[in-house]
């Protein structure tokens, strides 16, 4: 292993539909700022800015350049990636590459979106390829429809059982100050939503968001002097597979299932429903909380349901996801992965306030977005022993 | 293959790109663009740690990250940084050539702002020229309802 | 901090032809041609990579999530993959960092454009802030004219000088079978040339082109089993400047002069001038090269126009800037970058046939982002 590497501290902003008071610039500044003071640290002492968004969201070309007043890189190292929805989980992994290389010492990792400034689903469209499949395709909704329904063909998973997930994280979100929605909803609230894609409904989608995430990464050398509470990246992993949606094996999270296998591998991690302590799930729907935590190997295919009824999956349960309330919550789309992140982190530092999960050694966040591609990355209170 | 597709049309699909934006100005940007267009004054934002002042005006300085809350007025007179005279036509430039860009330094500004000149020789334009802003009788709250800058007579 | 690195090489490079419009192409067939002919460059198969960054641009592609398009093509498939969007001279950064990080072994690092398949100015513009810019219609060209006027005047460069530049990088691209534009031009063809925005003429201006390249990056241990010719990263550094047009002098490129300073440090080089043999530096505009020279200390502040004319920068001089052609040559936007890389890459190597520099040992390659050379990425390249 290259250095290690640990989050030292992170920001965010509230995130709200629109944030009309702001422009981009300055929304990223607010989520830096907080970030700094979270972790004590000022602009001179960072050494290198990674920034990500969906181009297509804001409009703006070259983004990292025109953020530089508000993410802090004047006169800095700084670096955009950017892979659709998984960009925030892509940000983290860059940040944690960055460090571990030994070539510098502390990252500032910035994730953001302003969705209120453009037509979402106008925007996701263009990711698909102009002369296959754009023509037919129907926005992120299209392709997480089809998923559910082979889904619930497979396995006879019902409506009902996405319902119960959405309950969980809409709950959640009511403890989290910086979550968008914060309005409990009950499984007849959710059944009966208009619906929009069969047999997905209005509340079984994320909601779109404005919003920035901050996240500071620091090398093994400067880590335990900047906190108490670092938090130490024990792996990551990733695969985006497709590249045209008609390829996709829509029966499980294909990409999710390789990448959290490699990273069990990585991290040493034999039973993840025992090991893991917590996860923060990149889930934009509601059967993905289901589905998904069968392609992470949490539990047999078709018994996600079991799981999340039994409330296993609850903030008082074995394995609580989605404690901040997660993608269901909040969804300002280049950030979401790197609130995941951030999420993840807070919890191993003791700092999530109203929806901190007791005792928190191990933790998983995930970034799910582009042609059904996933991000996966572990988090440990204690130093990798590699 | 690419001796197949000498003897066919090659097949070419023509699309736009058609993403409608609302940007949102902020708070700030907001206060600068209602000066133009309801008393047609020109502001800035001051940092003091820095000694700089932004234009256009900035929320948090970019060299120390504070915030910037006191706000300059600025002259509606500038001296000229550097220019040029375009001679082509694009679909992002509002008008038609020939016309001038201009880098303007306000005076009590430190930061230049890019805009148009106008009333203007192209042959005889100068750097270090003074120049000032001239407004559009009908503005909407918009960086061209500073119509251009012209050189002082 | 003066870092040291551990030792990485580049052991594979491929390209495509540069050309205005590749009509048989795709994005994705372009990028798997570049990665084939990297990939028989290196002597290794896709099962040998084991990570990949890929570079794309949303608004060159006129897609979000770009690097969709050339997942398939760059073997993404049950590999790591990660995007830079930005020059190529980024993207291998990122996937330089990802050995160093001891994660991976090998990794393959990709950057494509296709400049024919979209409006550039209206691509361009979309740089600039949609409050404050945008608006006037500014867009690669204009606002270059406006730095370049900057420049010509604090310094007293003068047109002539960048003609030069072109001059030379157009004749160079004789050598070069992949790039767009050879030709055979003076300095009167470019002085005689359209004016475009005063004062860059058409033959300033750097062409719209179609291509993709490939470079393969390994760890000490992994480019020793594959390569006989591993080209060494002894240094590199990257540095933006500010945004806004206005808030930086634009005769100035303080942000080269950073990036460069830390590429040296690391390779320990005192003396550019001396020390390096040949540069492949990123030439969007003729007057560019004089500027981007002075910023990488080839030459003192405003000497970039006395040191064209001395003829060292030529083929055959001291310090031959651009063998390749440079960006005014070819220019495909984001493969550029990873282009001047390869180039310099195959100099050290010495196999870059008829614009083969002789007895060079260190190369440099620059690469740039965002408007007016905010951003600078500068690589230094040994046996």
């Amino acid at each position: 292993m290259g250095k290690r590497v640990a989050i030292v501290g992170s920001g965010q902003t509230y995130h709200k539909s629109k944030r009309l008071d702001v422009n981009g610039v300055e929304l990223i500044h607010e989520a830096v700022t907080r970030a700094l003071e979270n972790a004590e640290l000022t602009r001179d002492d960072i050494d290198l800015v990674i920034i990500g968004n969906m181009d297509h969201f804001e409009g703006i070309n070259y983004m990292d350049m025109w953020s530089i007043d508000g993410a802090g890189g004047f006169m800095k190292p700084t670096i955009k990636l950017t892979t659709g929805g998984t960009t925030g989980s892509t940000l983290a992994i860059a940040g944690y590459h960055m460090v571990a290389s030994s070539l510098f010492d502390k990252a500032l990792v910035i994730g953001w979106e302003k969705n209120s400034e453009s037509d979402t689903t106008a925007a996701i469209n263009t990711a698909f390829d102009p002369i296959w499949d754009r023509l037919t395709f129907a926005g992120a909704i299209g392709g997480l429809a089809v998923e559910a329904s082979a889904y619930m063909d497979d396995y006879g998973i019902t409506e009902r059982d996405a319902a119960r997930v959405v309950v969980r994280d809409r709950k959640n979100a009511c403890r989290n100050p910086y979550a968008h929605l914060r309005k409990e909803v009950t499984i007849e609230e959710v059944l009966s939503s208009p619906m929009l894609c069969d047999p997905m409904k209005l509340l079984d989608m994320c909601p779109r968001s404005d919003g920035a995430c901050a996240v500071i990464f620091a090398s093994e050398d400067v880590a335990e002097k900047i906190t108490k509470t670092p938090v130490w990246i024990w792996g990551t992993a990733n695969r985006h597979i497709y590249s045209y949606i008609n390829d996709v094996n829509f029966h499980g999270l294909q990409s999710l299932k390789r990448a959290s296998k490699e990273l069990y591998q990585k991290c040493g991690i034999k039973e993840p429903l025992k090991e893991i302590d917590v996860i923060e799930l990149y889930q934009p729907y509601s059967f993905g909380g289901l589905l998904w935590l069968e392609s992470m190997g949490l539990c047999k295919d078709g018994e996600a349901p079991q799981l999340v009824w039994d409330g296993v999956t609850d903030m008082d349960g074995e394995l609580p996801v989605n404690p901040s309330g997660g993608v269901i919550a909040t969804n300002p789309i280049g950030a979401t992965g790197l609130i995941r992140c951030a999420e993840a982190a807070m919890q191993i530092m003791g700092r999530a306030g109203g929806h901190q999960v007791p005792d928190v050694k191990i933790a998983v966040s995930t970034g799910f977005g582009g042609c059904m591609w996933s991000d996966i990355l572990l988090y440990g209170k204690e130093k990798p022993r590699w | 293959m690419n001796r197949w597709l000498e003897s066919v049309e090659p097949l070419v699909y023509e699309s736009r790109i058609k993403v409608p934006y609302t940007w949102s100005v902020g708070e700030t940007g907001s206060r600068f663009l209602i000066e133009l267009r309801d008393r047609k004054k020109i502001f800035g934002t001051r940092c003091s740690k820095c000694d700089i002042v932004y234009l256009p005006p900035r929320k948090n300085c970019s060299r120390c990250f504070s915030n910037l809350g006191e706000w300059v007025e600025l002259g509606l007179r500038g001296t000229l940084i550097t220019f040029t005279v375009v001679h082509y036509e694009s679909p992002a430039m509002p008008i038609k050539p020939p016309f001038a860009y201009g880098i303007i330094l306000l005076d009590g500004a430190s930061t230049g702002l890019v805009h148009f000149l106008g009333e203007v020789n192209i042959e005889k334009i100068k750097p270090a020229m003074r120049v000032e802003a001239i407004f559009k009788d009908e503005r909407i709250g918009d960086i061209l309802d500073i119509r251009y800058f012209r050189p002082l007579q | 901090m003066v870092r040291i690195m551990e030792k990485i090489a580049i052991v594979g490079i491929g390209m495509t032809k540069q050309e205005r419009r590749k009509e048989a192409e795709t994005f994705s067939d372009m990028v798997f041609e570049a990665v084939t002919r990297a990939l028989e460059d290196a002597g290794m198969t896709i099962k040998d990579i084991d990570n990949i960054v890929t570079g794309c641009n949303d608004f060159w592609d006129g897609r979000t999530i770009s690097s969709m398009a050339v997942g398939d093509a760059s073997g993404a498939c049950d590999k790591n993959i990660s995007c830079v969007e930005g020059d190529g001279t980024f993207v291998a950064f990122y996937g330089m960092t990802r050995i160093l990080s001891k994660s991976y072994r090998t990794t393959l690092v990709t950057a494509h454009s296709k400049g024919s398949e979209s409006v550039s100015s209206l691509i361009t513009n979309a740089m600039f802030d949609p409050i404050y810019t945008r608006p006037l219609g500014l867009d690669a060209i204009t606002s270059s004219a406006l730095q370049a006027r900057r420049y010509m005047d604090k310094y007293g460069i003068t047109e002539e000088q960048c003609a030069m530049v072109s001059v030379k990088n157009h004749g160079n691209a004789k050598n070069n079978p992949y790039s767009q534009l050879p030709m055979d031009i003076s300095v009167d063809d470019v002085m005689h040339s359209r004016m475009l925005a005063d004062p860059i003429k058409l033959l300033d201006t750097s062409p719209i082109t179609d291509g993709a390249c490939a470079i393969i990056l390994a760890k000490e241990e992994t480019a020793e089993c594959f390569s006989n010719h591993p080209i060494w990263i002894k240094g590199v550094g990257f540095c933006a400047d500010a945004y806004h047009l206005g808030d930086r002098d634009l005769a100035e490129c303080k942000s080269l002069e950073r990036a460069a300073q830390t590429a040296y440090r690391m390779a320990g080089i005192e003396n550019p001038l001396k020390e390096i043999d040949v540069a492949e530096v990123y030439d969007a505009f003729s007057y560019q090269e004089l500027m981007w020279a002075e910023g990488l200390s080839f030459c003192e502040k405003g000497g970039g126009g006395r040191l064209t004319e001395s003829g060292k920068t030529k083929m055959g001089g001291s310090m031959p800037i651009n063998p390749s052609g440079g960006c005014l040559s070819a220019h495909a936007v984001i493969a550029a970058g990873l282009i001047r890389m390869a180039e310099a890459a195959l100099q050290v190597r010495g196999e870059a046939g008829d614009r083969q520099v002789e007895g060079v040992k260190t190369a440099l390659a620059h690469g740039v982002n965002g408007p007016c050379g905010q951003s600078h990425c500068v690589w230094i390249l040994e046996k």
